[in-house]
């Protein structure tokens, strides 16, 4: 019998009567009044920046001036280039900026999901030295529930929640905001 | 490193608490984590509900658990990862270890994985002469260190930053006593670029598996998972099969309660959904059962698989705050620990269901309702029934019984034990008695409540 069929068999010999699955719902979960504030007190409270924009063109305006002085800016917000996508680990190393669009924010944990097609690059929002998200304010949610209700996880290949800069209190538990991901993460809200 | 225990869990402690100090400094760092949970769980209103929600869900999961293997077996594969079954540890180091042959890999990167430590994989692929670097901070640290995570969620917890700093100088090269986390941090960082940059083959740990998608999730706040799986052209996914969730809409309760109990943060930084490989790149997965099909048949015992590996019950355990990881000399320490490892060999870990006060504190934190200290104290049953307890423990605990099921002779022991303790006390204060080590005896009140209530309870 091979493993597969031993660990599966164990399992049929061993396991409980069937219990049922609970049924989950959002009526018995916290609701904001005011999710945008929720939003914008957790994300900093984790390290995070988060600044209301007018429109969008600040963006693109702030990109610009990054590229012109030399910076290594990647840009998904506005524009993937499709080289973008069979870029290595050696190329992005260098990128000192990355702008990507986020599908929703969640009020309750300050987090933002983002697609794989949203990144460009699997890698891009880790390998990043400075992360920005442009997020529209209208498609926050209050918890992880209402979250999954609205993602097709099983749509991507890859997809991940975001809350804040990357970090680590391995050292005598003390906070230090860039371990190995993104030094900062500014959450544009437009 | 790990898997040679030489002493038992009293003596290493015993060891770890002659440093009074750093004892206590031990004890009240894993108390302020305590108490960052207390402080997340607190802005939860409806925490009890999602503690309940995912004590079903896990019950009802490892109730179905074969046909939600198979499930997520063929929901993966057709998302074109490759899937392994391993019976035991080992047969999980020699999948690794064939397809780090097969592929000719040598840089690899390893994020963290308790049950890699479990199978003591590094150990193993060193034997082989390759070498596998860890990647998370802490585990890094120990790494160097050539040491054993004394902690699932905080590795280096036992160390103290001088520490690091003479480690990272000795290996890393930064400045001798330059003590700042924030410059030690900094020096990892670019040490571990260089090898995520490099590196061919990513392995990592999985919090979730997901029946109904094929897919699985990883949680970090370094970031350490997603930058090797993203680099390597192979990325190799290690789990328990109890890491089985039935939907993805499920996550919405675990997500919330894992990085609550573990550090009180919301949610970890990121929470990394994997679906298919990226193209080019080769996924595996390797199902590993290592004593967790016989756990599920110990109907006393299946509920430890619902563990998430949040390690709540070891930051409020005052045993495991005063007696440090290390003491455990298993993978996974602490209360949870001392309910798992039994399984795997109850002969070499028949201490640990006795480094417990039995305070039940454990349970009460637990986000998955795990009765972590009645079955500490059903092992104890279990081991002594076994008879992996020391003589002398077995001679005692019968004495006790005996004394406890006889009023008469209970009452004449109390009377003379408060006689002696008062007038010698040095039959008490002595070293003969385990109970005076490291505390004074109590003063011997002359009456017992028994008999003070006789007295009153007519008054």
């Amino acid at each position: 019998m091979s493993s597969r069929e031993k660990i599966l068999a164990t399992c049929t010999a061993n396991k409980p009567a069937l219990v049922d699955l609970p049924q989950l719902s959002d009526e018995h979960l916290t609701h904001y009044d005011d999710k945008l504030a929720q939003f914008k007190l957790v994300l900093e409270g984790i390290g995070g920046k988060v600044v209301a924009l007018e429109n969008i063109e600040q963006v693109k305006e702030e990109i610009a001036a990054h590229k012109q002085s030399g910076e290594f800016v990647v840009d998904t917000v506005f524009n993937i280039d499709d080289a973008l996508k069979t870029q290595t680990s050696f190329d992005l190393e260098r990128v000192d900026r990355a702008y990507l669009k986020a599908t929703l924010g969640v009020a309750e944990n300050g987090s933002v999901w983002l697609y794989e097609a949203q990144m460009g690059n699997r890698l891009l929002p880790f390998i990043c030295q400075h992360l920005f998200i442009v997020l529209d304010k209208a498609t926050l949610v209050d918890n992880m529930y209402q979250a999954y209700q609205k993602l097709q996880v099983q749509e991507t290949g890859f997809g991940v929640f975001i809350a804040g800069p990357s970090k680590t209190a391995d050292i005598e538990q003390s906070l230090v905001i860039g371990a190995h991901g993104a030094r900062s993460l500014t959450v544009y809200l437009v | 490193m790990s898997n040679l225990k030489t002493l038992d869990h009293a003596a290493a402690a015993e060891i770890f608490i002659k440093d009074e100090a750093r004892t206590d400094w031990h004890d009240d760092t894993l108390w302020f984590v305590r108490q960052k949970r207390d402080k997340a769980v607190h802005g939860i209103a409806e925490w009890e509900q999602l503690r309940e929600w995912a004590s079903q869900i896990k019950n009802h999961t490892l109730s179905n658990l074969d046909n939600y293997l198979t499930a997520f077996e063929k929901q993966a594969e057709a998302n074109g990862i490759k899937i392994h079954w391993a019976a035991d540890a080992l047969e999980h180091n020699q999948l690794m270890h064939k397809i780090l042959k097969d592929n000719n890999i040598s840089r690899i990167v390893k994020s963290k994985s308790m049950l890699t430590e479990e199978c003591h994989l590094n150990d193993y692929l060193k034997k082989q002469g390759i070498e596998v670097v860890d990647t998370d901070l802490g585990e890094r640290i120990v790494q160097l260190r050539d040491e054993a995570p004394s902690h699932i969620v905080l590795p280096a917890i036992h160390l103290k930053k001088q520490d690091v700093s003479e480690t990272f100088h000795e290996h890393l090269h930064t400045e001798e006593g330059n003590n700042d986390p924030q410059y030690l941090t900094e020096a990892a960082r670019q040490h571990l670029r260089n090898h995520f940059i490099q590196s061919e083959l990513a392995i990592t740990g999985v919090n979730f598996a997901i029946a109904e998608t094929g897919g699985f999730v990883v949680c970090t706040n370094e970031g350490n998972a997603d930058m090797g799986a993203h680099t390597a052209k192979i990325h190799v996914a290690c789990m328990g099969i109890e890491k089985i969730i039935p939907k993805a809409e499920h996550l919405g309760v675990f997500l919330r309660l894992l990085a609550r109990s573990a550090t009180g943060q919301p949610i970890t930084t990121y929470s990394s959904h994997f679906q298919k490989p990226r193209p080019g790149q080769e996924m595996h997965i390797i199902i590993v059962d290592n004593g967790r099909t016989k756990q599920l048949g110990r109907a006393d015992f299946r509920n430890s698989l619902k563990c998430i590996r949040c390690a709540a019950c070891f930051n409020t355990c005052p045993v495991y705050r005063r007696s440090g990881g290390h003491s455990y000399h298993t993978a996974v320490a602490g209360p949870i620990g001392s309910i798992l490892n039994p399984n795997l060999d109850m002969k070499a870990n028949a201490d640990l269901p006795f480094a417990s006060t039995l305070c039940g504190s454990c349970s009460n934190v637990c986000p998955v309702k795990i009765d972590i200290h009645e079955q500490l104290w059903k092992w104890r049953q279990v081991i002594v029934e076994e008879g992996y307890v020391k003589p002398e423990k077995k001679m005692a605990m019968k004495g006790m019984a005996w004394l406890f099921s006889n009023p008469k002779v209970y009452r004449w022991a109390g009377k003379s034990g408060r006689w002696f303790l008062r007038t010698m006390p040095f039959l008490g204060n002595n070293k003969l008695n385990v109970w005076y080590k490291q505390r004074e005896m109590p003063e011997a009140p002359k009456q017992s409540f028994h008999d003070w209530y006789q007295q009153n309870k007519n008054k």
